[in-house]
């Protein structure tokens, strides 16, 4: 019970907070724009740049949501070359951004250990450096996503409609993917990249089924994602469980409650 | 809001000059010169690949003419910015049904356009709002998920969304495709009364040729390829200048 007092615990349970609320916060826009997959995608490419920052010597996570940035320039580019077909976009930045890690990885065979925390997670690494990052972000995403609440909800519902209405399309597709960038490479540290997405996309899928408007499908993702993140900590911490996975398979039990609760009740 | 008065009142909200559209070294369009005046209804109508959609993503500014010129509202349409004159009303087909959105909320977000961006709604949207549930009749389901409606509730959702900023024309691209015959006809009953009281401008690109010539006759004022025009005006004898009928008469009375 003492480490749930313990310094290392309670800044994982801070960083943990954070990215509970962004992530859901990004992953509603990315998930009804079906773009669910950009989670891994993403966070494979963010493996890269950490890969590359520890084979030059440069803070890995920072190094990560640079490539995780221009990735997802690219695959706003790569959407629109083939509209409709969002998807392929994401399959090739992925196998992209993974070819890169890995090669990245043999360059440097020194540090795979230190790699395996960022595709696993381990949010009882998270120094003091590493929360100013997610505080960050946590900062930028959730002042995006007030200001531009109007805009981001026609855009998802309907992106013609909000090109028909004047509204700047493209830059606000670009902010969605830049501001997904964001939060997965920083939330690699705390779930790991294998496990970002679902952080991202279960909270939406629940909420899809519950809620009754957009605006409560946000909040309600946003408490579940808590909810998995708070009580995961918890129980990872006290039974020496992978905080990661512990969270995320917390997710799948509440999308599982939520199905069943659900059943014939179709939207 | 008003219609113009110019000695002209009837003029043209949409012009095409020499508009060409190639895709692929391959003419979709060629050469076209077409006017829609206030108070047209314009129906478009050509077989499946005519370059309809095309037609109207170019004219509401999706996607750039290959040649020529688009003007809209006495505007070339690159400089042009008032978006809320225009309403939109998408295929049906477009819309998710597991989408977690209220009738409210879908037809509150006609009000988001360029102007209202970092703005807070104004306060008079709730009254426009509630004006726009009201005409269309759907005030009942406003709480509801749009998914959970009906084919023609949707429709009438989609319209109550294009009519919330009181455009002066409404775009809408194949409205009645997924949707059975009645409701189709209880939609166009709708659309006829707003082009004939309301003084709103139709554009309409539809594959229901003869419900569309019902109301706009059988010969096209033009043809272009494969697609052609019909156009019908409405009032001509009324006087220039003369506003438009307030939204928060209802629509509907003869059509449920």
């Amino acid at each position: 019970m003492e480490i749930l007092f313990s310094d290392f615990f309670q800044r994982a349970l801070l960083g943990g907070l954070l990215i509970g609320l962004t992530a859901p916060l990004i992953g509603i826009f990315l998930v009804l724009r079906r773009l669910s997959m950009i989670g891994d995608t993403l966070a494979h490419v963010t493996i890269a740049g950490v890969a590359l920052g520890f084979l030059i010597n440069v803070y890995p996570l920072v190094v990560g949501l640079v490539f995780a940035v221009i990735s997802s320039f690219a695959i706003e580019k790569l959407r629109r070359a083939y509209k409709g077909y969002a998807e392929l976009s994401i399959a090739v930045i992925m196998s992209g951004g993974v070819a890169v890690a890995s090669f990245l990885f043999t360059l440097g065979q020194g540090y795979n250990t230190d790699v395996t925390s960022y595709l696993f997670g381990s949010i009882y690494t998270l120094g003091r450096t590493d929360l100013y990052l997610v505080g960050g972000v946590t900062v930028v995403v959730l002042a995006v996503v007030v200001f531009f609440y109007k805009e981001l909800f026609l855009l998802t519902f309907e992106e013609d409609a909000a090109a028909v209405s004047g509204l700047p399309v493209k830059l606000l597709n670009m902010l969605i993917t830049v501001l997904a960038a964001l939060v997965i490479s920083t939330a690699i540290k705390i779930v790991g990249a294998l496990l970002v997405s679902a952080l991202l996309t279960i909270p939406v899928a629940c909420s899809l089924f519950l809620a009754k408007s957009f605006r409560m499908s946000i909040v309600l993702s946003v408490v579940i994602a808590e909810i998995a993140v708070i009580v995961g900590l918890i129980v990872a911490g006290i039974w020496n469980f992978a905080p990661g996975a512990t969270i995320v398979l917390l997710l799948i039990l509440m999308l599982l409650l939520t199905l069943v609760a659900c059943r014939g009740y179709t939207v | 809001m008003s219609a113009i008065p110019t000695a002209d009142c009837h003029q043209p909200m949409i012009e095409l000059r020499d508009v060409c559209f190639s895709y692929k070294d391959q003419h979709v369009m060629k050469d076209l010169n077409f006017s829609v005046k206030e108070r047209d209804f314009v129906g478009i109508v050509g077989s499946n690949g005519a370059g309809k959609t095309t037609l109207l993503k170019m004219l509401v500014g999706l996607m750039p003419p290959t040649g020529g010129e688009i003007r809209l509202f006495g505007e070339s349409i690159r400089q042009f910015r008032d978006w809320e004159r225009i309403g939109y009303v998408p295929q049906k087909n477009a819309l998710n049904m597991l989408f977690p959105a209220t009738v409210r909320e879908v037809v509150t977000s006609g009000l988001f356009t360029n102007k209202s961006i970092f703005r807070r709604l104004s306060r008079d949207a709730k009254a426009k709002l509630d004006d726009a549930l009201q005409v269309m009749r759907i005030e009942d389901i406003a709480d509801k998920r749009i998914g959970r409606l009906s084919g023609g509730q949707q429709q009438r959702v989609f319209l109550a969304r294009a009519m919330i900023n009181q455009p002066d024309l409404l775009v809408l691209d194949e409205p009645t495709v997924g949707i059975d015959a009645e409701t189709q006809d209880g939609f166009f009953e709708l659309i006829r009364h707003m082009h004939q009281h309301h003084n709103i401008t139709f554009l309409m690109v539809s594959h229901d040729i003869d419900r569309l010539e019902d109301y706009l006759g059988k010969e096209p004022r033009q043809q272009n390829g494969k697609i052609k025009f019909f156009v019908r005006h409405s009032h001509d004898d009324l006087d220039c200048g003369e506003t438009n009928l307030q939204h928060s008469i209802p629509l509907v009375g003869s059509v449920e």
